[in-house]
């Protein structure tokens, strides 16, 4: 029967085995460490120590054992979570790296943010539900979480706390973003929606805020499968700039066999005060950076960034100051082999914006990297040695797991009907 | 499967009015499955001309090849303001139409077949009885997924909740259309003041409403006088097809009307810790 409440993106799992997972990297806003997430495996290096951080696991909860789908850094480094489809939550803290809590959710969880305060982890599981934990030790509901609102049943892909702390905002496969207000007591629920965020024509894929002094409320950006970057007034829902990046990226909307296959925006990362915002595009060996200025309250791009070989990011980041941007590329239960794992940087993104031409954004030498060799031998495991096509397949494998896990498939009626037919043998049989 | 047959002779030749049992359909859709109807992005989005010829031009311009495009309307003259949701063969809104005429209404329909009924039950009376029915209308949809693509914030001022499908199991509890996390979306189209009407002969879907409803921080119950002075109230247990059967089953009936209210700010999430 549960099979008949599951929605396609769900029920779609090829039976056994996990799926393919893409490779997912955060950065300490004050790039204290980084952090790589692929499968099950978390890998963090500390560059302050120069050295690669063993994880402790305080908390007595289980280990990840299935692909980790979320991971980040709260607003001053101090604590960090990760999440995914053996439905733990984890919450770490960096200094040093101890596991300080496990939470076990209901469903596989696919989101999680943490409170700019420090008190609270927010996540989200596959049914479009989104809970809240409190960090402080104290509470009497530690290993356990609160629902707080939902997306009735739709796979939430992105959770994010708005700078001044007021609202929480989830985005959905169907092409919705909800503003929540983030109440005090955030345990018996978040019952007030300020807006939603309505435009996008595809799924939702990403989520990030900027502010600045002028704006402390923050604007939101949106990525979506729909090929656009978005600049909202969450307070309002109101859409202030499409930036149109697939595109001004130069990626046909055609990829022959299916025709209106637009290429999804992967991840979006920012500088704080959004001078500068890095976007990963499949199909595109490298980002695209626009700009996004606040008071005309609209969003261009300055720069496609190539990487002159096969490299299409499957996540980002950068700590607040936007010196560097990281990026990796792999995934994780690929046909070709078990798990890869690729991390580039780029440096000079800073300067791109502006006047003084003299520093264009360029990816880092592997031995200039903070961290160096040593880095990369820890974030990119074994198996770091990818060929050419290697890359190409991990890129095409995490476009195909995105599109069979977020877009709509329409059925045609007698697909539909062959569809139910074969949940209900699959009903009898047990 | 039955749905896909019949759809040829809708009209009853003596009043015009499409005959129901042309658009029997299967009894319960699943609210989770996925959409196979068009959405519309936003509300402004929606075309109201299709809705409400007799107040609205359509939204469109025609370039020089004749193509029309759909122009997104930020402002209107007027707005949608009572949803019944499940509207069913839609009495509800044919006995609203008459008593509020100015008021734009709307049912939101997941079965197709059911849709479509109400549509031609809504043509036939337009045309039956000229310049009546104008402000009532009928959208496919998953209300339980899409409301927020139709309706602004505080936008309606009615909800209608009547005799929806009980999914009796409790972990189809999560199929209800009343729910704790639905009725934040509820309170999010309806403007402070507006009101809430849920009505059933399932007792324990009575109770699970009405429980919903007390404990969500956005709502009250109105008060006994304003229940009885309430023109529409009377409405909930007569006027759709499912209330009419239950009446002649002299089955008993359920009802709960709840007020959207506003939180102060202090009230914020300091309910029970
Ligand atoms: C028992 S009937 C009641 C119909 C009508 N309100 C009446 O009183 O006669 C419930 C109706 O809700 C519709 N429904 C169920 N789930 C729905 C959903 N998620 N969105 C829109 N309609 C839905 C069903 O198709 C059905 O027509």
């Amino acid at each position: 029967m549960e099979e008949t409440m599951i929605e396609e993106g769900e029920s779609n799992r090829e039976g056994g085995g996990g799926e393919v997972s893409p490779a997912l990297i955060a950065v300490h806003p004050l790039e204290k460490s980084v952090a790589v997430a692929i499968g099950s495996e978390l890998r963090v290096f500390d560059l302050i120590e120069d050295c690669s951080s063993s994880l402790v696991d305080g908390s007595g909860g289980p280990l990840h054992s299935d692909s980790i789908r979320a991971i980040c850094f709260g607003a001053n480094g101090r604590l960090f979570a990760s999440a995914g489809d053996d439905k733990l939550v984890k919450v770490w803290t960096t200094n040093p790296w101890q596991c300080v809590r496990t939470v076990i959710a209901e469903k596989r969880v696919s989101a999680v943010a943490i409170s700019h305060d420090g008190l609270f982890v927010s996540f989200a599981d596959k049914f479009g539900v989104v809970w809240v934990t409190g960090t402080d030790g104290d509470h009497e509901i530690k290993e356990k979480a609160s629902p707080i609102f939902g997306h009735y049943c739709s796979i939430i892909t992105s959770l994010e706390f708005s700078p001044d702390g007021r609202f929480i905002v989830s985005a959905d496969r169907d092409f919705k973003i909800r503003v929540t207000v983030f109440p005090k007591n955030p345990f018996s629920g978040a019952h007030e929606i300020q807006s939603f965020c309505l435009g996008h024509t595809e799924f939702v894929s990403c989520l990030s805020f900027v502010c600045t002094q002028e704006h402390p409320q923050g604007f939101l950006l949106s990525g979506s499968g729909d090929s656009t970057v978005r600049l909202w007034d969450v307070t309002a829902g109101s859409l202030l700039d499409t930036c149109e990046v697939g595109s001004k990226a130069g990626l046909s909307e055609c990829d022959g066999e299916e025709e209106n296959v637009y290429s999804a925006i992967t991840d979006i990362c920012t500088s704080a005060d959004g001078s500068v915002v890095a976007v990963g595009i499949q199909s595109l060996h490298g980002v695209v950076l626009l700009s996004c200025d606040l008071s005309a309250r609209t969003l261009s791009v300055i720069k496609v960034v190539s990487m002159g070989e096969t490299f299409v990011p499957t996540s980002l980041g950068m700590s607040s100051s936007a010196e560097r941007l990281w990026m990796v590329t792999g995934a994780s239960n690929l046909p070709v082999c078990p798990s890869f794992t690729h991390v580039r940087v780029i440096s000079g993104l800073k300067k791109c914006g502006s006047d003084s031409s003299d520093h264009e954004p360029a990816v880092v030498e592997e031995n200039e990297i903070p961290g160096g060799i040593k880095l990369l031998e820890k974030l990119q495991g074994s198996g770091s040695n990818a060929k050419e096509d290697d890359l190409l397949a991990v890129a095409e494998a995490v476009k195909a797991a995105m599109r069979n896990q977020l877009i709509k498939r329409q059925y045609s009626v007698e697909k539909r009907e062959l569809r139910k037919k074969r949940r209900n043998d699959r009903k009898i049989k047990r | 499967m039955s749905e896909n047959k019949k759809v040829k002779t809708k009209a009853n030749n003596s009043n015009g009015l499409p005959r129901k049992r042309f658009y029997r359909a299967r009894a319960h859709s699943n609210p989770l499955s996925d959409s196979h109807f068009p959405v519309p992005i936003a509300p402004s989005h929606v075309d109201y001309s299709l809705h409400y010829p007799h107040y609205f031009h359509p939204d469109t311009t025609t370039d020089d090849n004749g193509v029309s495009t759909f122009i997104p309307c930020k402002t209107r003259s007027k707005k949608i303001q009572f949803a019944d949701i499940g509207c069913g063969f839609g009495g509800l809104l044919i006995s609203l139409s008459t008593l509020f005429p100015e008021t734009l209404m709307i049912g939101m329909e997941i079965r197709d077949k059911v849709t479509e009924y109400v549509k031609e039950r809504i043509l036939a009376l337009r045309e039956a009885n000229p310049g009546q029915y104008q402000n009532a209308s009928v959208v496919r949809t998953n209300s339980m997924k899409y409301i927020p693509n139709y309706f602004e914030k505080g936008q309606l001022s009615k909800m209608f909740f009547l005799f929806p499908d009980p999914h009796f199991k409790e972990k189809n509890h999560r199929r209800r259309v009343i729910s704790p996390h639905l009725l934040d979306e509820y309170a999010y189209t309806l403007q402070v003041g507006g009101i809430i009407y849920t009505i059933t002969d399932v007792e324990e879907l009575g109770e699970w409403m009405k429980d919903c409803l007390e404990d969500h921080p956005l709502f009250e119950a109105i008060s006994k006088e304003e229940f009885a002075a309430d023109p529409v109230v009377k409405l909930l247990s007569s006027a759709t097809e499912e209330g009419q059967k239950v009446a002649r089953n002299d089955g008993q009936t359920f009802t709960a009307v709840y007020r959207r209210i506003s939180l102060v700010a202090t009230d914020l999430g300091i309910h029970e810790v």
